[in-house]
């Protein structure tokens, strides 16, 4: 649908409204444009905004079914409260907003007092709009310095924007899809990516985390030719010129092959290494020995596909990289991220039209979560958990230090943990805590008080929650999309309330009065309209209304900053490192005590690092790929799109399956010492012998909804098989895609 | 009934099995789950060259308008795209007269079909 069009359809009680797709229910910032059928004030559909710069019309499935989410008989609509010894039981009692807030005012304070504020941690999940408001929440409001996202090593996203801090001094590196201009993919400046590599990710499902993932089929319509590295033959795997189809968790040793190949047969950018990079020599040295052939026996893939990619990538610029949540998933994922950024670099990719855009650190609404923790005492910060044990951590993440904060969960060392607020997070299913169990249990019997806010009740509410806090949806208040949560952000998009919340409120106002209440010098604005107006007006020439007229704000990009001062903090030229070069040698790295080259090493959990473990637990498992009827834990009740994607699903390949007696449609255990799922098994020959992908995400809103069951989320727990505590040496990454496991026939997924 | 004399051209070289055709389709015409106007079909992926350095798969997915497809003729008469075709994820479909479907299917090259729904 085009303005014209919607304007001309709508009446007085019957119109077509545009916004911008966020949360809830959950996505990323990636701001699809959306007009809304609104009937005598209720949402009876949408279709895409078809002047959407970015999406042009293009809505998934999630969206077109989001009327399915708005009116949910599910759906929980009013505060609620229960007694502490009734975690896990429905036994909801309704109450008001003022007795809620009364609530979290006076056992916030008592708890604060008791245990000190640093025994308060606010979890976050991923991807949603409180994303965005959990750290300030945590900081400026609970005055906490425990932000907490679950995953061990903190494996999503946050590894990937502190390797580009330290390598490359900016904020996260994209694809170059012209999504900062107006004119698009006409932009006279504007080159198509020759080569595209989409490395460990799938952005036409997941939009990560602000790209628009089918900008991909745009590029490939207009000549981009792709390079996959994926253990999966994925669509895109099957359109590319070049599938580097490797074992999960060796990823760095393809890409320090790659760089083997690019350096040794003269293939790079001599001038932009010359002027632009530091520790060349010593790159060139440490890549010596990795051969396309090395890297091939680690890999359990073909030299000659490694050795073809890199020649092709290097030579035809400019070329891109899309790098993935598989950078994260891993204890060497640190490693792996400098390696294919320095591949990147020396092609002289970096900054320049049809290669990879750089964003700034922090800028909007992310520079104030970091500017929030200045609210956290210089002695309660000091205790964030993790943070002096892991420097190279801290200095980039204003998050605890995950596993850490398990630690003194289970075992109240350095201090205890009184109190959580689950912050649209629903992590016991499996979409952003590893061990699952063990952070239930542990927050189950340490935490005093508990809090979450979701729009459904979830296992991770219905277990551990004290009081239930309804979100209003993004139909249901204003809000501002922020692709790449200000990393990269090729668009400001408004999100616009255009339906009566009734009782429930947004993840922001919900903030600012518990901010107010807690902590008020710091949360001066009366509700989120008015905190919205404040932000906008101090970074950009309109207020939220001002906004809402433009729909979609796109800010423009200036290519090869670097060479015109635009990236450095002091405004000279160079990138806003120590040495003001691209850190192919990572200064910081060293100083953090870690190799300051990149390197590869086993995952912790392989055939080879765990033989005797291996010869039981011969699988390599690998989990996390996303679903067109999901995104993550959200949307099981959704019929339209369960009926999409209605089970957890096993991938196995033929030969492994007739191993191990399987069939398509069966029920399988994956099980390892760490734990078990049972998922439904889909054999295809579209992943590796030897390799396993299991779903994850799953809970079953049919299911019993009490403890133990928790609608039933413990039945294909995949993250209960990752192990606590396996991160890499900086504290980031841990093996979400790539530990060992064993498969075989159970009866039911309930045995 | 369809639009008269007009056919829907899908490109399946670039449909990546979103789904969103299928949903659209069944949010416009509020048609029950276990029933589609337009159904996305599933081929692959198998290998059609199995030397190791230059595998190369079949992997396509091809969405089928089904008899209680009308091309959106309210929404044509309006001026407007079918809802499918406005939602399409990869941009792959097309309405139009089928003469004219003939001759983009000529432009557009491999994996193109038109259908008469």
């Amino acid at each position: 649908m085009k303005k014209e069009q919607a304007e001309a359809l709508s009446t007085e009680n019957d119109l077509w409204l545009r916004t911008n797709c966020w949360s809830p229910p959950g996505c990323h910032p990636t701001s699809c444009g959306l007009y809304c059928h609104i009937v005598d004030g209720k949402l009876v559909g949408v279709e895409g905004d078809e002047d959407h710069p970015v999406s042009q019309g293009r809505v998934c499935a999630r969206a077109l079914a989001v009327d399915e989410v708005q009116y949910h008989k599910d759906r929980v609509l009013h505060p609620m409260k229960r007694a502490r010894e009734d975690r896990g039981l429905d036994k909801w009692e309704q109450i008001t907003w003022d007795e809620a807030f009364d609530l979290i005012e006076r056992e916030s304070k008592r708890i604060q007092k008791e245990y000190g504020p640093e025994s308060i941690v606010v979890f976050n999940g991923t991807g949603r709009e409180c994303a965005m408001w959990s750290y300030p929440m945590c900081f400026a409001a609970f005055q906490s310095s425990n932000s907490c996202f679950a995953m061990s090593g903190y494996s999503c996203y946050g590894p990937r924007n502190a390797i580009s801090f330290y390598i490359l001094g900016a904020g996260y590196p994209e694809i170059d899809y012209a999504a900062y201009f107006p004119e698009r993919y006409d932009y006279e400046e504007y080159e198509v990516p020759k080569y595209m590599i989409i490395w460990g990710k799938y952005p036409l499902i997941s939009n990560p985390d602000g790209l628009y993932g089918h900008a991909i089929v745009d590029l490939m319509k207009r000549g981009t030719k792709l390079i996959s590295v994926d253990p999966r033959v994925t669509w895109l795997a099957s359109r590319s010129e070049y599938h580097i189809q490797l074992r999960p968790g060796t990823d760095a040793a393809v890409a320090l092959a790659m760089l083997h190949v690019i350096i040794y047969e003269d293939l790079y950018d001599h001038e932009f290494v010359e002027k632009w990079t530091h520790g060349f020599d010593q790159l060139k040295e440490r890549v010596a020995e990795w051969t396309p052939e090395a890297a091939a026996e680690i890999c359990w893939c073909s030299a000659e596909v490694i050795r073809g990619a890199a020649r092709a990538f290097a030579t035809n610029g400019p070329s891109t990289i899309a790098w993935g949540l598989a950078f994260d998933t891993s204890s060497n994922g640190v490693q792996a991220g400098q390696a294919v950024l320095s591949i990147a670099a020396i092609c002289g990719y970096i900054d320049v039209p049809g290669g990879v855009t750089i964003g700034a650190k922090e800028v909007f609404l992310g520079k104030w979560w970091t500017d929030s923790t200045a609210e956290v005492d210089p002695e309660v910060w000091s205790r964030r958990l993790g943070a002096a044990e892991f420097p190279g951590y801290a200095a980039a993440q204003t998050h605890a230090q995950s596993d850490r904060v398990l630690d003194a969960l289970e075992t109240s060392y350095p201090y205890p943990i009184r109190m959580a607020y689950y912050h649209g997070t629903n992590f016991l299913a499996n979409s952003a805590a590893h061990a699952p169990h063990r952070w239930y249990e542990a927050l189950l019997r340490e935490t005093e008080f508990s809090i979450c806010s979701d729009i459904f009740m979830t296992p991770t509410a219905m277990g551990l929650a004290d009081v239930f806090l309804p979100c209003a949806t993004m139909f249901e208040h204003n809000g501002v999309v922020m692709p790449h949560f200000g990393r990269n952000m090729h668009s400001l998009g408004m999100m616009d309330k255009m339906l009566d919340p009734g009782d429930t409120k947004s993840d922001l106002d919900v903030m600012i009065e518990i901010g107010k209440r807690l902590n008020p010098d710091a949360w001066p604005w009366k509700d989120g309209d008015d905190f919205f107006d404040d932000w906008l007006t101090r970074f950009y020439p309109f207020d939220l209304d001002g906004l809402r007229q433009i729909g979609s704000y796109q800010p423009g990009y200036t290519y090869r900053k670097y060479e015109t001062g635009g990236l450095r903090d002091d405004g000279q030229p160079g990138f806003n490192t120590p040495t003001g070069k691209v850190e192919l040698y990572s200064t910081l790295y060293e100083i953090f005590g870690e190799d300051p080259l990149p390197y590869f090493e086993e995952p912790h959990y392989s055939p080879y690092s765990k033989p005797e473990m291996a010869a039981v637990y011969p699988l390599v498992l690998t989990t996390g790929a996303r679903k067109w009827g999901s995104f993550h834990s959200e949307h099981r009740q959704v019929e339209t799109l369960r009926d999409i994607d209605p089970d957890p699903i096993l991938e196995i390949s033929p030969a492994d399956a007739e191993r191990y007696g399987l069939k398509t449609g069966d029920w399988a255990a994956i099980e390892n010492p760490f734990g078990r799922a049972v998922e439904r098994v889909k054999v295809t020959p579209g992943i590796m012998e030897g390799v396993v992908h299991a779903q994850h995400g799953w809970w079953f809103p049919e299911d019993e909804a009490e403890a133990p069951s928790l609608y039933g989320v413990w039945k294909s727990s995949v993250n209960s098989l990752i192990p606590h505590n396996e991160m890499g040496k900086l504290g980031f990454g841990a093996p979400f895609k790539n530990v060992i496991c064993k498969v075989y026939r159970v009866e039911s997924h309930d045995a | 009934m369809t639009k008269e004399g007009y056919g829907m051209l899908i490109n399946y070289q670039y449909c990546t099995g979103c789904h969103s055709c299928e949903v659209a389709c069944r949010k416009k015409n509020d048609i029950p789950l276990g029933e589609w106007g337009i159904k996305l079909n599933e081929m692959g992926p198998w290998k059609i060259d199995h030397d190791p350095d230059h595998t190369t798969w079949e992997f396509d997915y091809v969405p089928v308008p089904m008899s209680l497809c009308d091309l959106c003729e309210d929404r044509l008469d309006q001026g407007m795209k079918p809802v499918c075709q406005v939602d399409c994820q990869a941009l792959v479909i097309e309405v139009a007269p089928v003469a004219e479907l003939a001759q983009r299917m000529l432009e557009l090259g491999p994996k193109t079909a038109i259908y008469l729904p």
